[in-house]
């Protein structure tokens, strides 16, 4: 199964809290670790000045922005591959244990079998 | 406090019974609810990290039975203490030191047995290896040196399948029953008999270097493919597919790929399993009967799989060598991956790699497969001709896919009786329900 995993910035303003080194070390140990074990499909840092775009009859609005709802901007993914909904959770405990405060979202992503079992 | 040898994993134990769906029934302090939920971490934990635990007590006391046991106690700890005192913040670390603790008692125990056997005259070889206790820097290798144990060759196959997934995966034996349609009581039986020949055996808890390592290596690759095999076309029941195997075998080949980075054919099996995975979605029809590659909607394909496959291929190519079985095999698979459309495959190139294969690794498989592809490449007759050659092959006899593939020349040949005769062969052939249904319905569309 797999997990689309999704970080929100809630402070607001991800300069103003610079990760330190030893945690940026840690992470990447995790980040190693989840790769080796195939666990980690991909991962990735999101600007999040984001371009909005909409579609209404047939008409496409391309817009800057939002920036409106700062804290609610998805600034990281990682897309992982795990065995049940449980571990991607664990996964995520073990993520925050090390980033510390925040706030993230996690949704399955429909991948190969899940069809297969009429999900 | 030992927990029993068939001692189920946390599959087994996570659901108190009697409790009703939704009911908030108060033990203690903990309410059911709670506890289920503990339970399903526990459970999440210890798929994650058992491998990892098992290998490391392993190491201290150089038998894996007795790692996976000391294991199973702290799991079982687990059990009993996390649904009151909380789930410890790195819960794999406390495992593992329950773990450790539990294995320098059962040391202490028997070096004071055996001083004991000393004291009386009973003197013996009293020396105990040194204690090591896993620490994380050599983890990984522990991780290795289990995977090459588990799939021992002094074990029968279905034993080394079913400690693979058992001490690897983190499976539990009802799991693997289910999943290979066998009794629980089989599976536990096999695993039993499997620790304790490797302790007969005396196998060393290592990593084979020299002559032994490419046999000893080819022996981890078959099981993993078996695994896979297993849930990619499943050999018997109802369903066409067990994904969940197919994964299992998945994660364990991108798992030995990084323990084992210079070996070219790990990195061949999980370009081949990671590319063969891909087409998982479009190889089964609305009602579960299996859609041929060449009819199969490529757009179903999974592009991550495929790019993954490539990129493993390449690795193995980096290595370089004369290429072994496995990378052919990926070779061949990352051709179809690569053709956009059924018209656009390189059959010639696939034919020619079948021909590279058949010289590696000879076997009237490869060359029925060969049969297939000159028979794209080079038209029907010619496969035929390779295909015939085959009908006096005593492995062939009783294999499927034989009158299936010659069944399928006959049809393109426009020899319509004779193919729908194969057809029907072939269908009586496989104990797969929906397979056998597709081939009678190809037999049915033959007829006059």
């Amino acid at each position: 199964m797999r997990f689309m995993m999704m970080t929100k910035d809630t402070t607001g303003d991800s300069a103003a809290t610079p990760p330190d080194e030893a945690m940026m070390a840690e992470m990447g140990r995790f980040i190693e670790e989840t790769s080796k074990s195939g666990v980690l499909l991909a991962t990735g840092g999101l600007d999040p000045r984001a371009i909005t775009i909409t579609s209404s009859g047939g008409k496409i609005t391309v817009t800057d922005g939002p920036y409106t709802e700062a804290k609610e901007a998805v600034v990281g993914f990682a897309l992982v591959e795990v065995r049940s909904k449980e571990e991607a959770i664990e996964l995520s405990r073990r993520f925050w244990s090390i980033v510390g405060d925040g706030e993230g979202v996690i949704q399955q992503v429909f991948g190969p079998g899940d069809d297969a079992h009429g999900q | 406090m030992i927990a029993s040898r068939t001692a189920p994993g946390p599959g087994a134990v996570r659901r108190p019974a009697c409790a009703p769906a939704g009911a908030d029934v108060v033990i203690g302090t903990v309410t059911t609810r709670e506890r289920s939920a503990v339970h399903a971490r526990i459970d999440a934990v210890w798929r994650l990290e058992s491998a990892r635990i098992i290998a490391g007590l392993a190491r201290m006391m150089n038998d894996v039975g007795v790692a996976e046991e000391l294991a199973q106690d702290a799991l079982v700890a687990a059990l009993e203490q996390w649904p009151e005192s909380g789930v410890p913040d790195n819960p794999g670390a406390w495992l593992m030191a329950v773990g450790k603790r539990r294995a320098i008692d059962r040391i202490r125990r028997r070096e004071r047995f055996e001083h004991r056997l000393a004291e009386l005259g009973h003197g013996l070889d009293t020396e105990t290896p040194g204690i090591e206790p896993p620490d994380d820097e050599h983890i990984e290798d522990d991780v290795l040196r289990l995977v090459f144990t588990a799939c021992h060759p002094v074990l029968p196959t279905p034993a080394r399948i079913a400690l693979t997934l058992r001490m690897l995966g983190g499976l539990t034996t009802v799991e693997i029953a289910r999943a290979f349609l066998v009794p629980e009581a089989t599976v536990a039986q096999r695993i039993v008999r499997a620790k304790r020949t490797l302790a007969e055996a005396k196998v060393p808890f290592e990593v084979p270097e020299g002559p032994d390592r490419a046999a000893r290596l080819s022996s981890v690759l078959e099981v993993l493919y078996l695994i896979f095999n297993e849930g990619y076309a499943a050999t018997a029941g109802d369903d066409w597919v067990r994904t969940d195997l197919c994964l299992e075998a998945l994660r364990l080949g991108r798992i030995l790929a990084e323990l084992a980075p210079g070996e070219a054919e790990v990195h061949g099996l999980v370009a081949l399993m990671e590319i063969q995975a891909s087409r998982t979605r479009a190889r089964t029809g609305p009602s579960g009967e299996p859609v041929p590659i060449a009819e199969q909607d490529r757009g179903r394909w999974d592009r991550l799989l495929i790019h993954r496959g490539f990129a493993a291929l390449l690795r193995a190519g980096e290595i370089g060598g004369p290429p072994g079985p496995y990378v052919l095999q990926g070779t061949i698979a990352a051709c179809h991956a690569r053709a956009r459309t059924a018209e656009e495959t390189d059959w010639h190139r696939i034919a020619e790699l079948y021909g590279v294969l058949a010289r590696v690794a000879p076997s009237p498989v490869v060359d029925l497969n060969r049969a297939v592809a000159v028979g794209m490449a080079e038209g029907p007759e010619r496969g035929l001709a390779l295909a015939d050659a085959l009908t006096s092959e005593p492995s062939l006899r009783g294999y499927h896919l034989l009158p299936g593939v010659r069944a399928d020349l006959l049809a393109r040949l426009g020899r319509r009786d004779e193919a729908r005769a194969e057809f029907e062969r072939a269908a009586a052939l496989t104990d797969n329900a929906p397979q056998r249904r597709a081939l009678l319905a190809r037999a049915a569309a033959l007829n006059p």
